[in-house]
C-alpha cells in the first residue's frame, strides 16, 4: 500500500536536515495551513460542481455544460464572480458581529477539516480526545449563524437563526451519541487508532446491529447538522428567502455558501472514518487475492471514494424530499432519534461485552 | 312565471325580472340588507360577486347570488343612490364572508362606502391615491397621481379608516389591524412562495401565525378600466393576461358572453377545439399548481418535473396557437385558425405520457411520509365555511361543494362528454393536494373523448368587422383552473363595454388563506398558499 507517509516523512526530513527543530515545526505548519485551505477551496469547488450535476440528474436536466468540460470550471468562474461581488453595508445591523459572523462559521468548519484522517501521514492533528474535538468544533459554527441571525437585524434572519439553533443543538446530541457508540466499540477516542482498529474490518461490519443503527443516525442527525433538505428549515427558501444569511453578500456570502458545502463533505468524511474504515481498503478475511486487489488502490481514494458515496447520499435525500416543518423536526430528535441513541449505547455495550 | 312570483312573494319591494338564467332584482338602496337577508335565509348561501358601475347621475351596485347547490339560478340583486358626493350602501359582510373583499374592490374603484363594513381601506391602490378611477368622470392628469417615488408608508397601510356617512371628513383612523407590539413580519411583494407580488403582513408569535392581512395591487393594471375604452376584439387580449395560468378559458368566457349577446351561431367544430384547449388548459395549470406547491413544501425536484410536463403542452399550444403562455386563440365566433396537422397527434400521444407521470408524481410526493406528515391535520375548511367564502373551482370541492360549472351550465362540448366531477370531503390540505391531480385525470378523460371526434366543417363563424353589442347586461360563467371565473358586461350599444367586470376566482381564495391560517405555523402558510394555488395577475386585475 502507498501511504502519503513516505512523502511527508521526506518533507519532515528534509526540513529538519536544514533547519532546527522550532523552525522546522514553524514551516510545517504555514505548509499545512496553505495546503489545508487550497484543499478546503477545491473541495468545495468540486462538490459545487457535482451538487449541480447530480441535481440536474435528478431533474432531468443537464446541469452546467459551457465552461469547461463538462462544465467543470463553471464553479471556478462563480468564485471568480463571488470574489468581485461588491460587499452590501447594511446600515441598521451591527456591523462588527455581522462580519465575524461569517469568519465563524468557516473557521468552525475548517477546524474540523484539519482533523480528518485523510490517509496515514496525511492527518494534520491526531489528538487523542479526536472524536470530542471533532464534536466540540464542529458546533462552533452554530455561534456564527446565530450571530448571523441576531446581527443583520432583519426578521427573516432572526427567524432563521432561531430554528437553526434550535436545530443545531438538537442535532448535536444525537451525532454525538451515535459517535459515542463507535467509541465503546473501539475503546478509543483517538482518529487514527480507529482507523487503524478497521484493518480487519469496517466497524459497520464488526459492530453488527449497533453500529448500523449509530451509522443510520449518524447520517440522519448529521445530515441535519448541515442544514440541508429536508433539514434546510433555518433557510427554507420557499419560507425564509435564504434564513439567516439573507442579508449577506459577495464574499460573505461566499463564506456561508462554502462551510455548507464542507460541513456536507465533513459529516461524510467523519461517517466514512467512524463506520466505513476512513482510508482501509475493503478487506474480506479469507479472500487473500481479493484483499491483496483491494490494496492497490492506494487509501486516499478509499477514503475520498467512501465519503463520495456519503455524500451522494445526502444529496439524493435533498433532492427527493420536502422539507419538515419546525415542530416535526423536533420531533423527530427528540422523541425518536435520542431516545434511539440512548438505547443503542447500552446495545453496543451489551455487543461489545458479548463478542469481542 | 313561478320563479319570479317566488321572488314577488317573498320581496314585495323589487322589481323582478328573468334573462336567460339570471333573475334580477332592482331593490332600492336602503332595502337592500333586507332583500339580501330575506335571500341568505332562504338558502342562497353563495355570493358570486359585487359589481359597482357608474350609470352616470347615479352609482349601482349588484349582488350575484346563488343558492350553493341550485346555482344554475343566478339572482342579482341591484340597488342604485344619485347621492354621488358620498354614496352609502348597506354592507353584507354580515351574511356572507365573501363580501369583505369586495366591497373593499367596489369602494376602492368606485368611493362606494359600505355602512357595517369595518373595513374600508382601499385594496388594489395606494391608501393616498387620489380620487375613483372607475367612475366616469375621472380625471386621468398624471399630475394629480404622480409616480410615487416613495415606499407606501405601512401604518397608513393598516389603519382603518372610520366611516363617517354624514360628515364630509370621511377618512378618520378608527384603530390599526395589527397592535404596536405585535411582531410583523412582510410576506412579499417579492418573496419565492407568493405566487407573484402578493403582499401579506404577517403578525408572528415565534413560528405561530396570529394574523394575516392581505395586500394587493402591487400588479394591478386597471384592465376593467382600459377595456371602457377597447372594443370587444381587443379587449379579448386582456383575458389572457389576467389568469395567465388559465388564459385560453378566460378567453373563453368572454367569447360566449359577447357571443351571447349577438346571438351568434358557433361552429360545433370551433366548440370542440376550444373545449380541448381548455382542458389542456387546465391540465397545465394544475400540473404547475401541484408543482408549486411542491417547492413551497421544500421538494424542488417535484416542480421540476411539473414544468418538465406542462412544456408537452405549451409545445401543442405553440403549433397550434402560436402562443405558449398566452394562447390567444378563441375569437369572438370561433377560434383563430385551425388546428395544426400534428394536433391530434400530438395530443394522442400526451394522454398516455401524462397517465404514465401522474403515477410518477404520485410514487414521488403523494406517497412521501414527509409530505403527508406537513399536509395531515393543517387547513381544514369546511363545506358552510368554503361557501361563504365563495371558494370555488378545486379548492370548494376538495370541501364537498359541487360547483363545477362544466356540470351546472355545460358550454361548449362539454354537455357531449361524460366526465366526473372530482369531490371529496374532507376539506383538508390533502385533499386540495389530491383533488388537483384526480382533476387531471378527468380532463385527460375529456380530451380523449373529443380528439377524435372534432367534427369538419368551419372554425369559425363570421362576425361583422365591428362589433356592437346591443343594450343590456351580460353574463357569462366559465369554469377556469382556480374556480368560476364570470363575465359580467353591461353595454350600452356601443362597439366598447360601458362596463365590464371579471369575477376573480383567486381574489376569494387569499380570504380563505386569511381564514385558516391563524394558529398555524410559518411552514404551514406557504404550504396552504400553494394549496389554494391562487394567481396574483388574476386578483389585481
Amino acid at each position: 500500500m502507498f501511504h502519503f507517509k513516505v512523502i511527508t516523512g521526506w518533507i519532515d526530513a528534509l526540513l529538519r536536515t536544514f533547519l532546527n527543530d522550532g523552525w522546522t515545526l514553524t514551516v510545517e505548519f504555514v505548509l499545512i495551513g496553505i495546503v489545508l485551505l487550497t484543499v478546503y477551496a477545491v473541495i468545495a469547488l468540486m462538490l459545487i460542481w457535482a451538487e449541480r450535476k447530480i441535481c440536474a440528474f435528478f431533474q432531468c436536466r443537464l446541469g452546467p455544460t459551457r465552461v469547461g468540460p463538462f462544465g467543470l470550471l463553471q464553479s471556478v468562474a462563480d468564485m471568480i464572480k463571488i470574489l468581485l461581488k461588491e460587499i452590501i453595508r447594511l446600515n441598521k445591523a451591527d456591523r462588527r458581529l455581522f462580519r465575524l459572523a461569517s469568519f465563524l462559521v468557516i473557521i468552525a468548519s475548517l477546524c474540523t477539516f484539519g482533523a480528518i484522517p485523510f490517509d496515514k501521514g496525511l492527518h494534520a492533528i491526531d489528538f487523542n480526545i479526536g472524536v470530542f474535538y471533532l464534536l466540540a468544533v464542529s458546533s462552533l459554527g452554530v455561534v456564527g449563524i446565530l450571530l448571523a441571525g441576531w446581527s443583520s437585524n432583519s426578521k427573516y434572519t432572526m427567524i432563521g437563526a432561531m430554528r437553526s439553533g434550535a436545530q443545531l443543538i438538537s442535532y448535536e446530541l444525537s451525532c454525538g451519541l451515535s459517535l459515542m457508540t463507535v467509541v465503546i466499540l473501539s475503546g478509543t477516542m483517538q482518529l487514527s487508532q480507529i482507523v487503524e482498529q478497521q484493518a480487519t474490518g469496517w466497524f459497520i461490519f464488526k459492530g453488527g446491529i449497533p453500529a448500523l443503527i449509530a451509522f443510520v443516525v449518524y447520517l440522519i442527525a448529521g445530515h441535519a447538522e448541515t442544514n440541508r433538505g429536508p433539514f434546510d428549515l433555518p433557510e427554507a427558501e420557499s419560507e425564509l428567502t435564504a434564513g439567516y444569511h439573507t442579508e449577506y453578500s459577495g464574499i460573505q456570502f461566499g463564506f456561508f455558501y462554502l462551510a455548507e458545502y464542507l460541513n456536507m463533505f465533513i459529516i461524510a468524511a467523519i461517517a466514512s472514518t467512524m463506520f466505513l474504515g476512513g482510508w482501509m481498503p475493503l478487506h474480506i478475511s479469507g479472500w487473500d487475492r481479493f484483499n491483496q486487489v483491494m490494496d492497490y488502490i492506494p487509501p486516499v481514494v478509499w477514503f475520498f471514494g467512501k465519503t463520495a458515496f456519503c455524500v451522494f447520499m445526502a444529496l439524493w435525500v435533498r433532492w427527493s424530499f420536502p422539507r419538515l416543518r419546525i415542530d416535526q423536526l423536533l420531533k423527530l430528535e427528540w422523541k425518536i432519534l435520542m431516545p434511539i441513541s440512548f438505547a443503542n449505547i447500552v446495545l453496543m455495550a451489551i455487543w461489545v461485552l458479548l463478542f469481542n | 312565471m313561478i320563479t319570479l312570483e317566488k321572488f314577488q312573494t317573498l320581496l314585495p319591494f323589487v322589481t323582478a325580472t328573468v334573462k336567460g338564467e339570471v333573475i334580477s332584482l332592482e331593490v332600492p338602496a336602503e332595502k337592500l340588507l333586507e332583500a339580501a337577508t330575506a335571500l341568505k335565509n332562504k338558502g342562497y348561501d353563495y355570493l358570486r360577486d359585487i359589481v359597482g358601475i357608474d350609470y352616470g347621475n347615479t352609482f349601482g351596485v349588484m349582488l350575484s347570488i346563488s343558492h350553493p347547490f341550485l346555482s344554475d339560478e343566478i339572482v342579482v340583486l341591484k340597488a342604485t343612490t344619485a347621492n354621488r358626493e358620498n354614496p352609502v350602501f348597506p354592507s353584507v359582510i354580515s351574511l356572507w364572508k365573501s363580501a369583505d373583499l369586495y366591497e373593499r374592490e367596489v369602494h376602492d374603484f368606485f368611493g362606494i362606502s359600505f355602512s357595517g363594513n369595518p373595513d374600508m381601506r382601499r385594496i388594489f391602490l395606494r391608501q393616498d391615491w387620489n380620487g375613483y378611477p372607475l367612475r366616469k368622470e375621472y380625471d386621468t392628469t398624471p399630475e394629480l397621481n404622480p409616480i410615487p417615488t416613495e415606499n407606501e408608508d405601512l401604518d397608513a397601510l393598516e389603519n382603518l379608516p372610520k366611516i363617517n356617512v354624514n360628515a364630509n371628513s370621511k377618512f378618520e383612523i378608527q384603530h390599526s389591524i395589527f397592535e404596536k407590539e405585535e411582531y410583523v413580519v412582510n410576506f412579499g411583494p417579492q418573496h419565492p412562495a407568493t405566487h407573484g407580488v402578493l403582499h401579506l403582513r404577517v403578525a408572528l408569535e415565534g413560528e405561530i401565525i396570529k394574523k394575516i392581512d392581505p395586500n394587493f395591487g402591487y400588479i394591478h393594471r386597471g384592465i376593467e378600466k382600459i377595456s371602457e375604452t377597447y372594443t370587444y376584439p381587443q379587449i379579448l387580449h386582456l383575458t389572457d393576461r389576467l389568469d395567465y395560468l388559465s388564459g385560453a378559458i378566460n378567453r373563453h368566457g368572454l367569447c360566449l358572453a359577447v357571443e351571447k349577446g349577438l346571438e351568434l351561431e358557433v361552429p360545433q367544430r370551433a366548440h370542440y377545439i376550444r373545449t380541448i384547449i381548455d382542458e389542456l388548459t387546465r391540465i397545465a395549470s394544475h400540473i404547475l399548481g401541484w408543482g408549486c406547491m411542491c417547492m413551497d413544501m421544500g421538494a424542488i425536484t417535484a416542480f421540476v418535473y411539473g414544468m418538465r410536463d406542462r412544456e408537452k403542452i405549451m409545445d401543442i399550444f405553440e403549433e397550434t396557437c402560436g402562443g405558449r403562455l398566452m394562447a390567444n386563440y378563441s375569437t369572438i365566433g370561433g377560434v383563430m385558425s385551425d388546428i395544426h396537422p400534428n394536433f391530434q397527434r400530438k395530443v394522442k400521444e400526451f394522454i398516455p405520457y401524462m397517465r404514465k407521470m401522474l403515477k410518477e408524481h404520485h410514487l414521488l410526493f403523494t406517497g412521501n411520509p414527509i409530505a403527508r406528515g406537513r399536509m395531515d391535520g393543517v387547513g381544514h375548511l369546511s363545506r358552510e365555511h368554503a361557501i361563504s367564502l365563495g371558494a370555488t373551482g378545486p379548492v370548494g370541492r376538495a370541501s364537498g361543494w359541487r360547483n363545477d360549472i362544466r356540470k351546472i351550465e355545460p358550454y361548449a362540448a362539454y354537455s357531449k362528454t361524460e366526465f366526473t366531477e372530482m369531490q371529496r370531503s374532507e376539506g383538508m390540505t390533502f385533499d386540495r393536494y389530491i383533488i388537483r391531480l384526480d382533476e387531471i385525470e378527468e380532463s385527460l378523460k375529456i380530451v380523449e373523448q373529443l380528439i377524435d371526434n372534432i367534427p369538419g366543417g368551419n372554425y369559425c363563424a363570421k362576425a361583422k368587422a365591428i362589433i356592437k353589442l346591443p343594450e343590456g347586461d351580460y353574463f357569462q360563467r366559465v369554469e377556469n383552473a382556480r374556480g368560476e371565473f364570470c363575465v359580467f358586461i353591461t353595454s350600452r350599444g356601443d362597439k366598447y363595454p360601458y362596463r365590464i367586470h371579471f369575477r376573480s376566482p383567486s381574489m376569494t381564495l387569499v380570504n380563505v388563506l386569511k381564514a385558516i391560517t391563524p394558529g398555524t405555523k410559518i411552514a404551514d402558510l406557504i404550504m396552504l398558499g400553494g394549496s389554494l394555488d391562487y394567481v396574483i395577475p388574476c386578483i389585481d386585475r
